[in-house]
């Protein structure tokens, strides 16, 4: 019962995630495997950046430069892997990723200004790097990395960005939970007052969340530069994207609650939404009126549910 | 503790704090002097062997394109007082640009021009219900009506792809135009401002704003209908959005449905940069109006370096962040 209670959202989520499933089967009885592979594929990008904002919003802050920080990974991974040997150039883009999220946590810890003042500053820095490294899409990728996202693992019904998904998540999320910095990062997300005073290093928590993000962004640059195959150095939809897939994933603004589970379902959602528009031949730009009122009404309802329990 | 022992910088870190707009209009004009250090002749042309002390051409060019800057920057100090933020202000603005580009033709100027406003005022209202009523977090709010709307002015203007658009006169005027050596903008915006922070310091409403940013609870213990406020408040924001973005139609001349868009960040850097506290209760229009202006002549000595496009947006990033910390350190605020 308490289990249930604790992740109500997250088993809402997933339920509506079945039902929607359902629909589209209706809607389109050929929807099977291949549409399940696709739909995956162009979720890839959403969920990393999904991923990296909720580890900010977590330890309380907000990170406006996701899109910016995937670009700059993208391009530097298209570089790279045009000169280099694919599997170190693989490593350097998360190292990149990981030290520009570090290096926005260390500036929000370091200068106390707002991290939405920051990251809306180092948004512009970012975009203008990615710029530098490469002013017009170009460079290619490793012909493995296209190949690592397409397709099916061993069941001819699991796509492999699925499982790329769950397994990059669980790898960095998992053992996270289990140690000292996991339960930092939810401490200074829901008091930072009372964290400091427990004995928890407040700024280092930040850069650690920071760097978790970027690192997260690297792997959403790196899906971006697979599903092209080449780098695009222009940032893409995916700051307003995360940020309502974090709000719809039940991680609270301001801090300390949710999990990355949440998150990654909401995203999911949304894009089969947006591919059961498609499937009913509505207008793409109806599409995008639709995604704007359900995300205002879910957090509006999530909200006051929230509201009436907290009274 | 006397103030005689206190070390310097502390001491003119008090003052500064007393006097914000003292080191901001100082980086202006620091800002100002560096850049005719660069191309020398761009702002006091006898230096370049022309007339004139001052080039008001020059500065005509500035003030004309902050302007639309300060307005939407006049948003987010207004909500920024409450711990808000409207982040619908630039889609606001290219709404109300494209509607009344579009309608102007059919249906006169003036009913066009009362059709973008109450586009603004309604989003604004929709963006009050949510934050004030449903009690939503403003960010999310904004984002999410400025989703809708982006998506409601893509499907618009499908449905008048071939009506073709018409700029009202009248507006052009008004963006291009120079009356005395001014643009005529900024016959409309002195007076704007005066208004803002009229409103802001001697209104009650204003006090109201401020109250609820300073202590929300403490406010509401007071008596404060908060829902009143914030919908009075995004209603507004949304009305000034819709005006700047008219504004902006008629300097640029162009309809697009990206139109004000990239006014949005900057807007947001303008109110932060003027000392505006993102966590409510502290802020000044006329700071705002300062950082726009910061913000005009910062894009113009970037490009007058002729350096890559990457590095100047870089730059531009960095300066922001640059001054916002400095002015954090040196006020003690946040």
């Amino acid at each position: 019962m308490s289990f249930a209670r604790k992740h109500a959202w997250v088993i809402g989520l997933a339920l509506l995630l079945v039902a929607l499933l359902v629909v589209t089967r209706v809607i389109q009885p050929s929807f099977g495997a291949q549409g399940l592979e696709s739909l995956a594929r162009a979720a890839l990008p959403f969920a990393f950046a999904t991923a990296g904002m909720a580890i900010v919003v977590i330890v309380g802050g907000i990170d406006l430069s996701v899109a910016s920080m995937m670009a700059v990974c993208a391009v530097t991974a298209a570089v790279l892997m045009e000169r280099m040997a694919g599997v170190p150039a693989l490593f350097i883009v998360l190292l990149v990723g990981a030290v520009m999220g570090a290096i926005n946590g260390a500036l929000i810890v370091l200068t106390k200004v707002p991290d939405i003042v920051v990251t809306l500053a180092m948004l512009f820095v970012w975009e203008g790097a990615a710029l530098l490294i490469l002013s017009t899409p170009g460079g290619a990728t490793a012909d493995w990395l296209e190949a690592s996202i397409r397709g099916f693992f061993v069941f001819s019904w699991l796509p492999k960005a699925f499982l790329i998904i769950t397994v990059v998540t669980l790898l960095i999320w998992a053992p996270l939970g289990r140690t000292q910095l996991g339960l930092s990062i939810y401490a200074v997300g829901s008091d930072e007052r009372a964290a400091f005073r427990s004995g928890v290093s407040v700024g280092a928590t930040k850069v650690a969340a920071y760097g978790l993000c970027g690192l997260f962004c690297a792997f959403g640059g790196l899906s971006l530069a697979a599903l092209t195959g080449i780098g695009e150095p222009v940032p893409g939809p995916y700051l307003l994207a995360s940020v309502a897939a974090v709000v719809l994933g039940g991680v609270v603004l301001g801090g300390g609650k949710g999990g990355l589970l949440g998150p990654i379902i909401a995203v999911v959602i949304l894009r089969l939404i947006r591919t059961i528009l498609t499937l009913l031949a509505v207008d793409p730009n109806v599409t995008t009126i639709v995604e704007g009122v359900i995300m205002v009404g879910v957090v509006m309802l999530g909200t006051a549910l929230t509201l009436r329990r907290s009274r | 503790m006397s103030v005689a022992t206190d070390p310097p910088l502390q001491r003119l870190g008090r003052f500064l704090t007393d006097n914000p707009m003292i080191p901001l209009i100082a980086f202006l004009l620091l800002l100002v002097v560096a850049l005719e250090v660069m191309r020398p002749g761009i702002v006091t042309p006898f230096r370049a062997g022309r007339d004139g002390i001052l080039s008001t051409f020059w500065i005509g060019n500035l003030i004309k394109f902050a302007i639309p800057l300060a307005m939407l920057a006049a948003c987010q100090v207004l909500t920024m007082l409450t711990a808000g933020i409207d982040l619908s202000a630039g889609i606001i603005a290219t709404c109300a640009a494209f509607l009344c580009a579009t309608l102007a033709g059919s249906i006169g100027t003036a009913p066009a021009v009362l059709v973008a406003l109450a586009c603004g005022v309604t989003t604004g209202l929709v963006n009050g219900f949510g934050v004030g009523i449903v009690r939503v977090h403003p960010l999310i709010m904004t984002l999410g009506t400025g989703l809708i709307a982006t998506g409601c002015l893509q499907v618009y203007q499908r449905l008048v792809i071939n009506a073709g658009t018409e700029i009202p006169t009248f507006l052009t005027w008004l963006g291009t135009g120079r009356t005395l050596g001014m643009p005529n903008g900024l016959y409309v915006f002195i007076p704007f401002a005066i208004f803002i922070i009229w409103l802001m310091r001697a209104t009650g409403f204003g006090r109201l704003l401020f109250a609820l940013g300073s202590n929300e609870n403490a406010a509401r213990l007071s008596g404060v209908r908060a829902w009143q406020v914030y919908l009075a408040l995004y209603a507004l924001s949304g009305l000034i959005a819709a005006l700047a973005g008219l504004l902006y139609l008629g300097m640029i001349r162009q309809t697009s449905l990206s139109l004000a868009n990239p006014l949005l960040l900057p807007s947001v850097a303008a109110a932060v940069i003027g000392g505006t506290s993102i966590f409510g209760g502290r802020g000044s229009y006329a700071g705002a109006i300062i950082g726009a202006l910061i913000l005009r002549v910062l894009d113009t000595m970037l490009t007058l370096l002729q350096m890559p496009e990457g590095a100047r947006i870089a730059l531009f990033g960095l300066i922001i962040l640059a001054v916002t910390a400095l002015y954090a350190r040196l006020t003690g605020a946040r």
